[in-house]
């Protein structure tokens, strides 16, 4: 497996480890990547098990909350300090929460693959510190007051003792900047969802109105004094290498403070940043010849003939006789590009480095993974290198801030003054790390009775690099410009599974997932296989917004739509007919009966093959196997003419376990509906026989403000006896198959490639 | 030197005059509102009002501004006062990551401005040039109706 495909595949374990040293999150397979790392031993920061490297009561009685979990735009930080009011029973003004900084924050690791609500909101870290806190506040306070703790009262940051109105003392006087000197304590008791008076409310977000008024400082505004601007000059073409640079080609031009030539990185440093931006385009620079790139109309066939490493999620072993012995067998190939996070401000970071000192601000997901990287990069002690996050646009994954956050603190060290750097939009988009391309072949049958008895699913994606992680920086381009190497990709013969593990959704929801003589997965079928070939990628790639499991939820629901179809079955009928997992089944459901489904099978009766055709698709997907449930049903039109598709409106149900904050939860819904949209309908990377071609706006096709916005009805389903699950990632991972079944129901025919372009679907129209 | 009236008040530059409007805000002026995107205009990140026209300040050389009158973000209201149009998309909480929001309120009270009995499809295209990665749309478009009328035409 590439090193890509192999975090895909581990992002959960890996991500959990913050939260598994306190917690022993179950962890199947082998031992994380992180166990030696996300320790505060060697982070350097707050120790995770201590309560006070968590919470903090000042002399005034406001709390502060400390979290390894960072507001990225998600609305995680309003939830996280709801979770420390509500414990802790203190209006939600009263809480201050800071979050990722190296030297203030526990390590918890990266902020990303919808772990901040299952790692945060349970029964470890934040969500324990605070019940930790509550009951050391609730024992001090029975002693000052001589009361039973049981008689005591919690309200408003004042500790009351029923029997004696007259007897109570406030968290200030008890703890009021003392330190607690207590570890958390795992038998700590959360407040029961019944009394939640904060949590679970619809809590607006403190950052909106400064937000909406420019108040707000993101990363982008972070001005230091002396702070210079700097610019990269990044190779024009895959594979080039650094020749030679005439620094007398910008010689005198005016602000210009540095050219800066490290191995194959190249940047410059000016007093301004629109002088620094005419240096670096006036800067000669020689590169050798690109190393060429595959034809992109040839790119899906190419993967199935490199070298790969295999991965066998489950295999009962039996499938090719099964599917020979089957009434009827389907097979059908889904291809799923290259796209973008492309968040709308291009990736900034400040760096300041001093000597052996090192102080970034960066709006990276990883804050101590850059600094033992960027220790690296920059060849200082990782305890001299202080990070801290500072937001910056929605980032959706990695995008470009880990490479920024090198290129400005190799720009600060050799100015030897604090550097801001924001890359090009076509810095951005030609280098960032994509979210991965997949070529996924889907194989059934279905017995006499329309029934499935098989599965297969054979897939192959291409990678290359990845989040930087403890060590290697080299994952990212500046890394690899400044000598350090991606994780080197090995093929490999696939083993035999060893445990269930479906966080990267490789495993349909349908069939029974029998790995080990035990039933791990979400269906019915016994007869599976999925095995997953990762190649090499000549494209950066690493997680974006649902990695993996966006596309292959799309092979898989849209394959369970063409089984539907086969078997003359109504396609919510004949998933509820294949699952046995009562939360997928319960937002199947949900979102069914929202949208008033009709039950029959699809295509729609009487749909004319000219001008405007309406249909509806449905597709679910429990998201990691059991992290976070989402159904949506899509009604769209097509026009069979000129092969546009509008989406008319979308009903998405939702499930992550009890609610934080309905508005936060329905905000995550509705905009990962949106994104999952531009994405299934536009974004694709594109490439000519040496560059990257989709380097802008033009090129490359998100969806504007001003297109035809469907209307979104979210069905929030509160599961308060559960453990909270991830949000964020569940609505953007069904789009794609809902409207590719959508449109299937409007006009009969199947489309099995994203984007779905109306040049694409007037081409499937008229080939059918 | 270049004399820029903004927000009010004016600030005499010592600048190229071929350097973007944006920089001149961001940076020598270290306004918040208006942000780098994509530096091409296409994307709406850096707009300001410019003489009652949302400009792409990233493409509008500080030459061709001086003089005029200068709106960013910051010059509506604030936190503590916002204008009725930022207090509608606090209300509709209408926004993720937040790093559009200058583009598509700035964008729409111009807009607005000009044509303030605009239909849903007219104000549709003329945010038709804007973009919000994070897709917070529906609750943008519920921000700017629920301003739309509450503004006396």
């Amino acid at each position: 497996m590439t090193a890509e495909a192999q975090g895909a595949l581990d992002r959960r374990g890996f991500l959990k480890c913050a939260g598994a040293l306190i917690v022993g999150f179950r962890f199947a397979g082998e031992q994380p990547a992180c166990a030696q790392f996300g320790q505060a031993a060697l982070s350097g920061s707050p120790p995770g098990d201590q309560l006070d490297s968590w919470i903090a009561v000042g002399a005034d009685g406001r709390v502060t909350a400390f979290s390894g979990k960072e507001e990225l735009g998600q609305g995680i930080s309003t939830a996280q300090q709801q979770l420390v009011a509500e414990e802790l029973s203190v209006p939600f003004e009263r809480v201050t929460l800071i979050y990722c900084d190296t030297a203030r924050t526990p390590d918890q690791a990266y902020t990303s693959g919808s772990q901040s609500h299952p790692v945060n909101f349970n029964h470890a870290n934040l969500a324990l510190a605070a019940a930790t806190a509550r009951e050391a506040l609730l024992k001090m306070a029975s002693q000052r007051l001589g009361a039973p703790v049981e008689q005591l009262t919690l309200a408003a940051g004042v500790i009351g003792w029923k029997g004696d109105a007259s007897k109570r003392v406030s968290y200030g006087e008890l703890a009021g900047g003392k330190k607690w000197n207590l570890a958390l304590d795992k038998n700590a008791q959360r407040k029961p969802s019944s009394e939640w008076t904060v949590l679970g409310k619809p809590v607006g977000r403190p950052d909106m109105a400064a937000m909406a008024t420019g108040q707000f400082e993101y990363v982008h505004n972070v001005r230091l004094p002396g702070m210079l601007h700097g610019r990269v000059v990044r190779p024009p073409v895959v594979g080039a290498t650094l020749l030679s640079v005439d620094e007398e080609s910008v010689k005198g031009l005016p602000g210009l403070v540095k050219v800066v030539v490290k191995k194959n990185f190249v940047g410059v440093v000016a007093q301004k940043p629109w002088q620094a931006i005419q240096a670096a385009e006036k800067l000669k620079v020689n590169w050798s010849a690109g190393a060429g790139l595959p034809k992109q109309s040839e790119f899906y066939d190419s993967l199935a003939k490199q070298p790969s490493r295999d991965t066998l999620m489950v295999d009962s072993k039996d499938t090719a006789q099964t599917l020979a012995a089957a009434a009827v067998t389907l097979k059908s190939t889904y291809l799923h590009p290259y796209q973008m996070h492309g968040s709308v401000g291009s990736s900034c970071a400040v760096a300041d480095v001093q000597g052996d000192k090192a102080t970034l601000y960066s709006p990276t997901q990883g804050v101590w993974y850059q600094k033992s990287t960027g220790a690296m990069i920059l060849g200082l002690k990782p305890e001299n290198v202080h990070v801290i996050f500072q937001r910056g646009s929605g980032c959706y994954g990695l995008n470009g801030a880990d490479t920024v956050s090198y290129d400005a603190m190799i720009l600060s060290q050799a100015a030897g003054k604090p550097v801001r750097v924001q890359l090009s939009r076509k810095d951005e988009m030609a280098w960032e790390n994509y979210g991965n391309a997949w070529r996924i072949e889907e194989r059934a049958g279905l017995d006499a009775q329309g029934n499935i008895v098989a599965w297969e699913h054979e897939a192959w994606t291409p990678g290359l690099g990845n989040r930087p992680g403890p060590a290697t920086p080299g994952n990212v381009i500046t890394g690899m410009l400044l000598g350090f190497a991606p994780a080197a990709f090995s093929p490999g013969a696939a083993q035999p599974p060893r445990a269930y593990n479906n966080n990267s959704n490789g495993i349909p929801s349908y069939v029974a997932g029998n790995v080990g003589g035990s039933n791990g997965g979400t269906g019915t079928v016994k007869s599976e296989k999925v095995l997953v070939h990762s190649v090499a990628s000549r494209f950066w790639t690493g997680p974006l917004r649902s990695p993996a499991r966006l596309q292959n939820t799309f092979a898989h629901e849209s394959f369970m739509d063409e089984l539907a179809a086969r078997a003359h079955a109504d396609p919510v009928e004949f998933r509820l007919r294949h699952l046995r997992n009562e939360r997928l089944i319960a937002v199947l459901k949900g979102a069914a009966k929202a949208a008033n489904w009709e039950t029959r099978p699809s295509p729609k009766p009487g749909n004319r093959k000219t001008g405007i055709a309406a249909g509806r698709g449905v597709a679910c997907v429990a998201y990691e196997g059991d992290n976070g449930y989402t159904g949506i049903v899509a009604d769209v039109e097509v026009d069979q003419d000129s092969g546009k598709v509008a989406v008319q409106r979308m009903w998405v149900a939702i499930d992550a376990g009890p609610i934080s904050n309905p508005d936060g939860l329905r905000n995550q819904a509705e905009g990962g509906a949106l994104q999952g949209m531009s994405r299934a309908m536009g974004e694709e990377v594109t490439w000519d026989d040496q560059k990257v071609t989709s380097v802008d706006w033009r090129t490359y096709h998100s969806l504007p403000l001003g297109f035809d916005v469907p209307k979104i009805e979210c069905v929030l389903i509160d599961r308060p006896e559960e453990e909270a699950t991830g949000a964020g990632e569940t609505a953007i991972t069904v789009i794609a198959a809902a409207l590719g079944n959508a449109v299937f129901d409007a006009t009969g025919v199947r489309l099995r490639q994203i984007p779905l372009t109306a040049e694409r679907v007037k081409a499937a129209l008229t080939a059918a | 030197m270049v004399t820029l009236k903004v927000n009010g008040r004016a600030h005499t530059l010592d600048l190229d005059p071929a350097t973007p409007l944006l920089y001149a805000l961001s940076d020598d002026l270290e306004l918040r509102g208006p942000k780098f995107g994509c530096g091409l205009g296409q994307c709406g990140a850096c707009t300001a009002i410019v003489d009652g026209v949302a400009a792409r300040t990233c493409v509008t050389p500080v030459s061709s501004a001086a003089g005029k009158e200068i709106i960013t973000l910051e010059g509506l209201g604030t936190a503590e006062r916002p204008h009725p149009i930022q207090k509608a998309f606090i209300d509709e909480q209408a926004a993720q990551c937040g790093f559009c929001l200058n583009g598509v309120i700035l964008s729409a009270k111009a807009f607005l401005d000009k044509n303030p009995r605009a239909t849903e499809a007219e104000i549709q295209r003329a945010l038709s040039g804007v973009l919000c990665r994070c897709f917070t749309h529906a609750r943008m478009y519920a921000a700017i109706q629920r301003y739309q009328k509450a503004v006396p035409k």
